[in-house]
């Protein structure tokens, strides 16, 4: 239950190197699937290091509060991580916060990242802070219920308890509830993670997109923590995901075939869920912003039916 | 140890009643009268802290305090004190913000030389505490309702102390009028308690459910729900609030804000949990009831604070919300007592607790930011600020720590309390069997809501006041503040870390206050790991340890150094301008306001914002080419407009109706005297 230090040295390791991976493949397989020819899938370390060691130009205009930003942002994303199980059924961190403690931390990185996007004075860092927070707003009640749905089934609201109940014999992911649950945590990592319907990974100055309007302004290494804190962001919402309504191949122990053999399971069942999310950037065109609301509320619905059908299907 | 909390309670009322009559007595040496009107109100509300935390770790065990102030006079009525857990947490409540705002109020009230009298606004001020803080303590229901009054007519005069303004005239009628209606709602609850009791006491009061009938139980819970609530500022009895403290200076703003409105929280834990229970618990809607209105407040509240664009009005918006939070908690815990769970029932009480303490540090901290921008920038219009954290990076950084407390983000105490009242909402699912069990995962999906939504307006009300280019040119001339200033907001800053990153510690001094309340110690189920970590009651709920988050956060912090050290060797840092689409140089009016900030959630929720928008346009030979526009844009107040304002009109109709009876004849008032005799004798003869 502890803190160890060697697990969370590991877990740190996996997290910042496993995150550009994530990334990298995400858009070379969407890439693939236009029929384009994409860039190769380690472009995201390529371009990391490139970001970190160029010069940095920071706006005339902005105070200690955009510098402070990507520390926070970055710093946010790798505790999330350490308190989500990912190889091992136990998260490293998991006594020193939930899945309450996971969004607190998201939305503290948030924060600081509008504010980021505010502090050179363009309207374009407004637009963007603007609409990342109303998003965030409208989404969160639909992942506090998704989550809630599955909290109360479990009994707890610490991660690696609710693993370790998922992996316990009366599980089974086909079950309604989860189901639905499933369903709209998945809308929810879309519009976390700033995904198609939602928001444009891919645009640069246009005036539809959100989370690229409020990087504008940086550049060097501060870009670099900011893209890296948002693609370790990214695979700790899957790694959520994936643990909780799959749980299968954790591993128990800290023997190294256990932990071999879960490294394994927890890459495919990744990249699965990066190949998912592939497929609805490619079919799905973006949405309007004021569309936007009525998918999440779909979202905040299903997770209600979720919430619904514990009574149903006891 | 008796001894001591009790003198440091009388040194407290002593030095507030000094305070006040310093101030007044040094009308004319504005400097004098602020020194001492206000170091008083410091070590008076130090001596208060100090007493209400000595009887919260040592002599809670031994019983309660009482002491006699005046002796009595008139029957029923005693002039006397008395504190016990409940009143002690109060206590320092009220006297952590008041050391801080006192503090801050040294270097505030400079601005008011020469204007207005500082003498009076000491006076006040120190009236105001000292009615507060035996607000509190009153050990009697007349005691009660008198210091009652007297801070609700303190307050007015705080209120409208800047008199000239219409602003100011109009909202401290208000408040004055919706004091006044709660006031009576409170009295007739007390009448009630009396018929009960047979004295007007406050240990005679001590559970007396089951002596009372179930109808007169349910009529006094629901006469001091609306007489607290408007004091709170609940939802729909909100509307006084809004108006009511950003028109105040804004030291009094902060303790308005902060502490007055927990006022109606103090009252509605003493009657709810110490007065009317039951052996039997109080019946379900109570509680549903409660949790219902906290649900509503919060999330109404910060819908509208969102809409705001005048600082200090946002920030009382969010007090609405805030308050809800804490009923939710509080409604919660009412649940847990009628179906038989007293630890879950301890638990919702410290989360709602835990919340008013919270909310009275940081709100008032956001409170002193603000009045360090006014008085910097000399407006409250947020779409006139801008740049400030530049030109008073201290006030900035406390702002800050405020913002992301008020949001409820680890690791500072906003997500403490919040993650408390998660807990219990998520574990009294399991308390019922009824649908009404549903009502916990919505609430928590609505607290969710409330959560993010108060973000975004931090956000919003960081950004757009601190960030950026100035928006006007009283903003690009803003200096920092003085010292007194900045240390009253450090003292808050760090209570607000304080009480973010050792709950453990401070959930220990609740232990006495919910053995009286509900009969069950907590803070032992809520601590693993040696007092570090934070536990929702059985371990397996959920754990939490926001001390564990940061430490693990700041050694996290070396690794972005480490890569810098390791790939950004020798890179340099260059100031250029901020990407104008090559434009001419970005200028101020390019920025992003406030009132563009919110615009998407104004569509979003448009059902209850009902905005309209009104826009002129002047051009010369094409619509392309515009030589001036004119644009309005108005959101509705629901409430405003669709209750009060026909209540009111309701109200004046019924008025002229009834004036007809005062026609200022004899005669007839003499047939009304007649015909009242008659009726008399009528009813006698029966």
């Amino acid at each position: 239950m502890n803190p160890n230090p060697i697990a969370i040295l590991l877990q740190t390791a996996l997290l910042l190197l496993l995150a550009p991976l994530i990334t990298g493949c995400i858009r070379s397989w969407k890439a693939r699937l236009q029929n384009r020819r994409g860039p190769r899938i380690g472009q995201p370390y390529f371009d990391l290091r490139k970001f970190l060691r160029k010069d940095m130009v920071i706006s005339e205009h902005a105070s200690w509060v955009f510098s402070a930003a990507p520390y926070v942002v970055f710093i946010t994303a790798l505790l999330v991580g350490l308190m989500v199980p990912m190889v091992t059924t136990q998260a490293p961190l998991s006594l020193f916060g939930g899945i309450l403690a996971v969004v607190g931390l998201l939305a503290l990185g948030r924060f600081f990242l509008a504010l980021g996007g505010l502090d050179p004075g363009s309207a374009f860092g407004g637009m963007g802070s603007s609409r990342e927070m109303t998003i965030a707003a409208i989404a969160e009640p639909a992942l506090m219920l998704a989550i809630f749905t599955v909290a109360i089934t479990v009994g707890s609201t610490d991660l690696s308890h609710m693993v370790a109940a998922a992996q316990q014999p009366g599980w089974n992911l086909f079950n309604p509830t989860h189901l639905m649950a499933f369903a709209a945590l998945f809308i929810v990592l879309l519009a976390e993670t700033g995904r198609v319907p939602i928001d444009n990974p891919a645009t640069h100055l246009e005036l539809t997109m959100i989370h690229e309007a409020m990087l504008l302004e940086y550049s060097g290494r501060y870009l670099a923590l900011m893209e890296w804190g948002a693609s370790i962001k990214q695979l700790v919402l899957m790694a959520i995901l994936a643990n909780i309504f799959l749980p299968v191949g954790l591993a128990t122990d800290g023997s190294a075939a256990m932990l071999g053999l879960g490294l394994a399971v927890f890459l495919g069942k990744i990249l699965l869920l990066s190949a998912a999310v592939v497929l609805v950037e490619t079919v799905n065109a973006k949405l309007r912003l004021f569309r936007v609301p009525d998918l999440l509320s779909a979202a905040f619905v299903l997770a209600a039916m979720a919430l619904l059908s514990t009574f149903l299907f006891k | 140890m008796e001894l001591t909390s009790a003198t440091l309670l009388s040194a407290t009322f002593l030095g507030y009643v000094l305070g006040a009559a310093a101030g007044l007595t040094c009308l004319c040496h504005e400097r004098l009268a602020k020194g001492l009107a206000f170091g008083l109100a410091t070590l008076a509300s130090a001596c208060g802290l100090l007493a209400g935390g000595l009887y919260l770790t040592n002599s809670a065990a031994s019983g309660p305090v009482p002491i006699q102030l005046l002796p009595m006079l008139v029957p029923y009525l005693s002039f006397s004190v008395r504190v016990d857990p409940l009143s002690a947490f109060f206590l320092m409540v009220v006297s952590a913000v008041g050391l801080a705002i006192s503090i801050y109020s040294l270097g505030y009230a400079r601005g008011f030389y020469g204007r207005k009298n500082v003498g009076l606004l000491g006076a006040f001020y120190n009236v105001l505490l000292l009615a507060t803080t035996l607000v509190f303590t009153a050990d009697n229901a007349f005691f009660f309702l008198m210091v009652w009054e007297i801070m609700a007519l303190t307050a007015y005069c705080l209120v409208s102390f800047e008199h000239e303004e219409a602003e100011a005239r109009r909202a401290g009628v208000l408040f004055f009028v919706m004091s006044h209606i709660g006031t009576g709602c409170i009295m007739l609850g007390f009448l009630l308690l009396f018929q009960a009791s047979g004295g007007y006491g406050f240990a005679g009061f001590h559970a007396l459910g089951d002596k009372m009938s179930p109808g007169s139980r349910d009529a006094a819970f629901l006469l001091f729900l609306a007489g607290f609530g408007i004091k709170s500022g609940i939802v729909p009895l909100h509307t006084w609030l809004p108006a009511a403290h950003p028109v105040a200076p804004s030291n009094v703003s902060a303790f308005l804000s902060g502490v007055l409105i927990k006022t109606g929280i103090y009252g509605m834990a003493r009657v709810f949990f110490d007065f009317l229970p039951a052996a039997a618990g109080p019946p379900m809607w109570w509680g549903v009831t409660v949790l219902a209105l906290g649900t509503i407040s919060a999330v109404l509240g910060v819908l509208y604070a969102l809409m705001q664009h005048d600082l200090k009005r946002l920030l009382a918006y969010h007090s609405i919300e805030n308050i809800g939070i804490i009923l939710m908690g509080f409604g919660a815990s009412l649940m847990f007592l009628h179906t038989g769970h007293p630890l879950l029932a301890s638990l919702a009480l410290v989360a709602g607790l835990y919340h008013t303490i919270n909310h009275a540090v940081f709100k008032a901290l956001l409170f002193l930011g603000a009045g360090a921008v006014l008085h910097a920038t000399h407006t409250r219009d947020m779409e006139r600020m801008g740049g400030l954290a530049k030109r008073m990076p201290q006030t900035a950084f406390c702002f800050l720590v405020g913002a992301v407390a008020i949001s409820a983000l680890p690791p500072l105490n906003g997500f403490v309390s919040e993650w408390l009242t998660y807990q219990s909402l998520l574990q009294g699912y399991g308390t019922t069997d009824s649908l009404l069990r549903l009502m916990f995962p919505v609430g928590g999906a609505l607290l969710a809501l409330t959560g993010a939504l108060a973000a975004a307006c931090f956000v919003k009300a960081f950004g757009i006041t601190f960030l950026a280019q100035p928006r006007s040119e009283s903003a690009a001339q803003a200096h920092e503040v003085s010292p007194a200033m900045l240390v009253g907001q450090g003292l808050f800053v760090a209570m607000c870390v304080f009480l973010g990153l050792f709950p453990t510690q401070f959930i220990r001094l609740l232990d006495p206050l919910t053995q009286l309340l509900i009969g069950q110690q907590i803070s032992g189920q809520l601590t693993v790991a040696n007092g570090l970590v934070l536990s929702g009651l059985n371990q397996n709920g959920g754990t939490v340890s926001t001390l564990g988050i940061a430490v693990v956060g700041l050694c996290l912090l070396s690794l972005p150094f480490l890569l810098r050290v390791v790939f950004a060797r020798g890179t340099k840092v260059r100031i250029g301008s901020t990407w104008d689409c090559g434009l001419q140089g970005l200028t101020p009016r390019m920025e992003y306001t406030a009132t563009g900030f919110s615009k998407p959630i104004r569509m979003i929720f448009k059902a209850l914002f009902r905005p309209r928008r009104e826009v002129q346009r002047e051009y010369d030979f094409s619509p392309y080419f515009t030589t001036g526009i004119r644009f309005e844009a108005r959101v509705e107040e629901v409430f405003e407009t669709r209750i009060y304002r026909p209540l009111n009109r309701w109200v004046l109709w019924a008025s002229r109706r009834t004036r007809a009876l005062q026609a200022g004849s004899i005669q007839a008032y003499l047939i009304y005297i007649f015909i009242t005799l008659l009726l008399l004798l009528l009813f006698a003869l029966k």
